[in-house]
């Protein structure tokens, strides 16, 4: 089973008819244990990181995300999912984040329009099954308005210019987190959302 | 670099995509999910819905298009024409569009927007604001219309514009409703004069008639991505033509 988690705010319905699109039957839970016992993660969303990270305390989807990250079951985490993961977050103050990747989650630099809003190239800086049938500086698309500043360099797999050289992709063992939508970025962004399937070998 | 993107518009009601000069005869163009499947394979960056009938039985019509696109365009949809409250925004959201547009609610409601961006996201509330130029002691302004440009609101369409990005807006829908229809080109003193005065993307909407139109919107009316409706419509140009034009001639897009 793959889940897609539901942490209420998020518009999930874009991520499940992606997935559907690829011939999988997707679970769109707020269970923890559902989680848990997936074959493959998607942790998409919208909205603040602060409220995402409220929710998933909540309902204690924050211990089933560390729990899976930490056993390397696959999972696909998108912009505010990518943001999440790390230590902090400067958006509406500081808060505490899920700390799997260390490094904060900051502004975008004044100067440029914010949000970031439509498509821009991400270049590969790994050879991944990720970027399979992808080429270097593809464009995919993006909204958001703060962005993720991992402390490893070497987690930075894709990097996008937008003031700032900002980590577009982000891989660490078996977890991968794209600050774009692959859900909305057309063909390209499907195309990731099946390697990612390839990958974590849920594809029959 | 972030590329300029190219956005059909479509103007629904009961169900059917039309297209007509300042709201008034309306002809017939298609239907909402074959088009919008044809401008995915196009390259179209982004669509925009627009329900011109704004009745119930109209917006229950086109909750059911938005959910037939989504399950086959993977690109921003974004939907408007009277949303009045977060429900009505809720429930366009969760039918699989990504951004909502609002016009005559905000200006009766300034509230409406900061609530939908606290509720949402600040990416999900597209501010539309439909713009008209209007004489003032020798001077022009612009001054904001509501109900499909037949209503003046008194408000002034930069501040108007300022305001609704500092309640939350996080993207400006700029039509000029002297341009509309007419395929002469944008209102590009109006676009360049909104996208200086606020932070976030502005849309530049209403007059494309040739791709020059479209150039001139990105470049001197300094605007971040452009909407058309007929000239993609009737098939004067493909999305994909509109792009290599601009390619040609040193605008980054998507292709």
């Amino acid at each position: 089973m793959i889940a897609i988690i539901d942490y209420g705010g998020g518009n999930l319905r874009s991520v499940t008819n992606a997935l559907v699109k690829l011939g999988c039957k997707p679970k769109v839970t707020h269970e923890p244990e559902d989680v848990v016992n997936a074959l493959a993660v998607i942790f998409p969303g919208v909205g603040a990181a602060a409220d995402a990270m409220q929710s998933l305390r909540e309902s204690s989807l924050d211990k089933a995300i560390r729990e899976v990250i930490r056993k390397h079951h696959p999972v696909f985490a998108v912009c505010v999912g990518m943001q999440v993961l790390m230590s902090s977050t400067e958006e509406g103050g500081w808060h505490e984040c899920l700390g799997v990747i260390p490094g904060a989650v900051k502004r975008l630099p004044a100067g440029l329009k914010v949000p970031h809003m439509g498509w821009n190239q991400v270049r590969q800086k790994v050879r991944h099954p990720i970027f399979e049938g992808i080429p270097d500086e593809a464009n995919f698309y993006f909204v958001h308005s703060y962005y993720a500043e991992p402390k490893d360099a070497k987690v930075v797999a894709g990097t996008t210019e937008y003031g700032v050289s900002l980590c577009s992709v982000l891989i660490k063992d078996n977890l991968i987190a794209t600050q774009f939508h692959p859900e909305k970025s057309g063909a390209i962004g499907l195309r990731m959302y099946d390697n990612f399937l390839n990958f974590a070998r849920v594809k029959e | 670099m972030l590329t300029k993107r190219i956005i059909p518009c479509l103007d629904v009601t009961a169900g059917r995509v039309v297209k007509g000069t300042s709201f008034t005869d309306l002809h017939d163009a298609g239907d909402p999910v074959a088009m919008a499947a044809d401008y995915y394979q196009q390259d179209a960056d982004e669509l925009v819905f627009l329900d011109i009938g704004a009745t119930p039985e109209g917006r229950k019509t086109m909750v059911e298009v938005i959910e037939n696109v989504a399950e086959q365009v993977f690109i921003p949809l974004t939907v408007g024409g009277g949303l009045r409250s977060t429900r009505d925004m809720r429930l366009m959201l969760e039918s699989g569009a990504d951004k909502t547009a609002i016009n005559t609610a905000a200006v009766l409601n300034p509230g409406l927007i900061s609530e939908g961006a606290q509720r949402f996201g600040s990416q999900c509330i597209v501010i539309a604001i439909d713009a008209k130029r209007v004489r003032d002691n020798g001077y022009h302004r612009w001054e904001v219309c509501t109900h499909g440009g037949r209503k003046p609101t008194g408000l002034d369409a930069l501040e108007w514009a300022k305001k609704a990005v500092a309640l939350g807006a996080g993207e400006v829908l700029l039509t000029s409703w002297d341009a509309d229809g007419h395929r002469a080109g944008y209102n590009l003193e109006l676009t360049k004069a909104i996208s200086e005065a606020v932070s976030v993307p502005v849309i530049a909407s209403g007059g494309a008639g040739n791709l020059e139109h479209l150039y001139q919107a990105l470049t001197a009316g300094k605007a971040d991505a452009v909407l058309a409706a007929s000239i993609f419509h009737y098939r004067t140009y493909s999305v994909r033509e509109a792009k290599d034009y601009l390619a040609e001639r040193g605008i980054p897009v998507r292709r």
